[in-house]
């Protein structure tokens, strides 16, 4: 290849072919694949939201009957958390840059990553499938005996789809322990990798001792249905509590796959736009693999008034707690990095404040939820709604978003328009909190989750909670709108335009298919802004680089 | 630590002495269950039951030849399993210790 060749040729312009996109092996199209398929399921599942959200602007049914609103609000739940967040960070931008940030040519199993991709897909339409032939209405929950001994609705088909679409997870979270301890670059050490690649790691952890839980879980609801193997079902023996109990065991995990990359995010981000390293590194790369273990110890608290016993709760609920120290941690760590750095407030950045104010609303309201006298008044209300969707879209997905800005010239190889991305980021985040602040109030006055037939005095609140929807689609679609103008007519982008560190900064972009024009050689630690910090060689960040 | 090691193939003599162990534990367990031990019914058949699990992995997933760092997988996979069986028991087994309320 001539020196000229090298410097054009790239990941995306190398081959046009569907077939060179279908059958790559190469992870930075795989993890272009997956974003085109996640982003479908976002639509999806948000189209769901505008609808149920138009519903409930009026105290009586405006348009739909109860039914299609179970259906709709299990739409919702299902697309966006199975097909949409849990994917989302780790298999778009972990799968783009996990492999380049460890100075690797691709993941240690790349086959193994177009699979996981195939099998994502088909499980995302196995779910399709069941809400094209009718829908759920069990709520993302699945409980039994709604699920088993009552269902009236595509359970079995919604439950294929996601007992299929875990194994894609596992694959890649497979993938990724395997190449963090296997493909890192000479020279970088474990305490030198990005926080990015420590948040992946904790959520590969998760991953794959988690999802088989859910996975078997389905299976049993299978067995008990075909075999009337009394499981859950107390006619037969079972209990219905159970259930609850292996669901959460994977679910409540689960918040932390959805939140632990954008953690990750976060940090990149930060570190760049305060021009400083992370405040406390190693602390906060350990609070990834402590909330990772942790939060396996907590589900319970799911289940405080679903007749599992007192003593069970008082256990969940202290466990619970305890995992609000690491979260904290990460917290005032970011907070710390921010003091005496030189801020800038470009798109990216934008997003990542936003994530660390809304991420600590969702968090402490979590506290609230952990208390069990307080769990009573507000269990199944829309406090509980408000309080994780303050976790998931003001946290994951507002990392998503602020992590998809901060690498598009890297995935894209072009820039998008900087003021437009800056506005678009405050419309999301005012749409946002004027969505779900009301349903917080509304929630902790005694309004359930899953009705669309309220008490006349709820609907201010509930008026204003689709006002701020409006206001955030709006922000989605701009955001569409110029990102989809910058892929085609946007300027190219520098290797490196936000001058940040790190190894993915120093190859062209959109980068050549094997990562790098040369193998790299790590001779610092990750957030290397300052002089100070680029020659700070302190004994832990030496060692060897293979374990 | 050897992750590049061999692969190590062990004498077919360990394999079926494992296969017997199975056998004379799967007797063990019909063997038992025709006796009545109250609480301690379940016990047993786990015990029995984790055994067997732990030979099959150590020998027929050869996890007994392998580095450290799959010894380290296989477990936390078992911990989190026990995690999971030990937490849910602390719902059940601890259900009965208060008494049910009289209705008003
Ligand atoms: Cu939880």
């Amino acid at each position: 290849m001539s020196e000229n060749a090298a410097k054009t040729e790239n990941y995306l312009n190398v081959k046009h072919t569907v077939a060179s996109w279908l059958f790559t092996v190469d992870h930075k199209r795989i993890g272009v694949m997956y974003l085109a398929t996640i982003l479908l399921f976002f639509f999806l599942g948000g189209v769901a939201a505008v609808l149920f959200r138009i519903e409930l602007m009026t105290p009586t049914e405006m348009f739909m009957a109860s039914e299609t609103y179970n259906r709709l609000f299990t739409m919702h739940g299902i697309t966006m958390i199975f097909f949409f967040l849990i994917p989302s960070i780790p298999a778009v931008l972990g799968n783009f840059l996990l492999p380049i940030m460890l100075g690797a040519r691709d993941l240690a199993f790349p086959r193994l990553n177009l699979a996981s991709w195939y099998v994502f897909t088909f499980g995302g339409l196995l779910g399709l499938g069941a809400i094209i032939f009718g829908g759920v209405d069990t709520g993302w929950t699945f409980y039994t005996p709604y699920s088993s001994t009552y269902a009236n609705s595509n359970v079995i088909l919604a439950a294929l789809g996601i007992f299929v679409s875990g194994f894609a997870s596992i694959m890649t979270g497979l993938n990724f322990i395997v190449t963090i301890h296997k493909m890192r670059a000479p020279g970088l050490t474990w305490f030198r990798l990005p926080l990015f690649v420590w948040a992946h790691y904790a959520t590969s952890i998760i991953i794959v001792l988690g999802t088989p839980v859910i996975a078997i879980t389905i299976l049993l609801v299978a067995v008990e249905r075909i075999f009337s193997v009394g499981i859950f079902d107390p006619a037969l023996g079972g209990d219905p509590v159970l259930f609850q109990h292996l669901f959460w065991f994977y679910s409540h995990p689960a918040v932390y796959i959805m939140i632990l990359p954008g953690m990750g995010v976060v940090s990149e981000i930060i570190a760049c736009f305060s021009r400083k390293r992370i405040f406390g590194y190693h602390i906060v790369a350990m609070s990834s693999l402590a909330i990772a273990i942790l939060g396996f110890f907590v589900w319970g608290h799911h289940m405080f008034v679903s007749s599992q016993s007192m003593y069970a709760g008082m256990i969940f609920s202290i466990l619970s707690f305890l995992v609000a120290i690491p979260s904290a941690i990460k917290v005032f760590n970011w907070v710390a990095t921010l003091y005496g750095g030189s801020i800038k407030l470009d798109t990216p950045m934008l997003y990542a404040l936003g994530f660390i104010g809304l991420f600590t609303i969702g968090g402490l309201t979590g506290l609230f939820l952990a208390t069990m006298a307080v769990n009573v008044h507000v269990h199944d209300t829309y406090f509980i709604v408000a309080h994780f969707h303050y976790v998931m879209v003001g946290g994951m997905v507002m990392a998503f978003f602020g992590g998809l800005h901060f690498w598009w010239p890297k995935i894209t190889g072009k820039l998008f328009p900087e003021m437009l991305g800056r506005i678009t980021a405050i419309i999301i985040f005012i749409g946002f909190n004027l969505t779900f602040f009301p349903q917080f109030i509304v929630g902790y006055l005694g309004m359930p989750r899953r009705y669309h037939v309220y008490p006349e005095e709820f609907q201010l609140l509930h008026v204003m909670s689709t006002g701020g929807a409006a206001v955030l689609a709006l922000g989605y679609m701009l955001m569409g709108v110029y990102l989809l103008y910058s892929l085609i007519l946007g300027p190219k982008a520098s290797s490196n335009p936000w001058k940040a560190a790190g190894l993915e900064w120093t190859t062209p972009s959109p980068p050549p298919t094997e990562n790098f024009l040369e193998p790299p050689v790590v001779k610092h630690e990750a957030y290397a802004y300052t002089e100070e910090d680029t020659y700070r060689d302190d004994a832990e960040t030496k060692g060897d680089t293979h374990g | 630590m050897s992750d590049h090691a061999e692969p190590h193939i062990a004498p077919l003599k360990t394999y079926l002495n494992v296969f017997a162990a199975l056998m004379v534990l799967t007797v063990l367990t019909v063997w038992v269950a025709l006796f009545d031990l109250g609480p301690f019914n379940v016990v047993v058949a786990v015990t029995i039951a984790t055994v067997k699990a732990y030979i099959v992995i150590l020998y027929f997933m050869h996890v007994k030849y392998s580095a450290k760092i799959i010894w380290l997988t296989a477990a936390a996979g078992f911990v989190w399993f026990i995690l999971m069986l030990a937490l849910t028991l602390a719902d059940f087994a601890t259900r009965g210790w208060l008494p049910i309320p009289e209705p008003w």
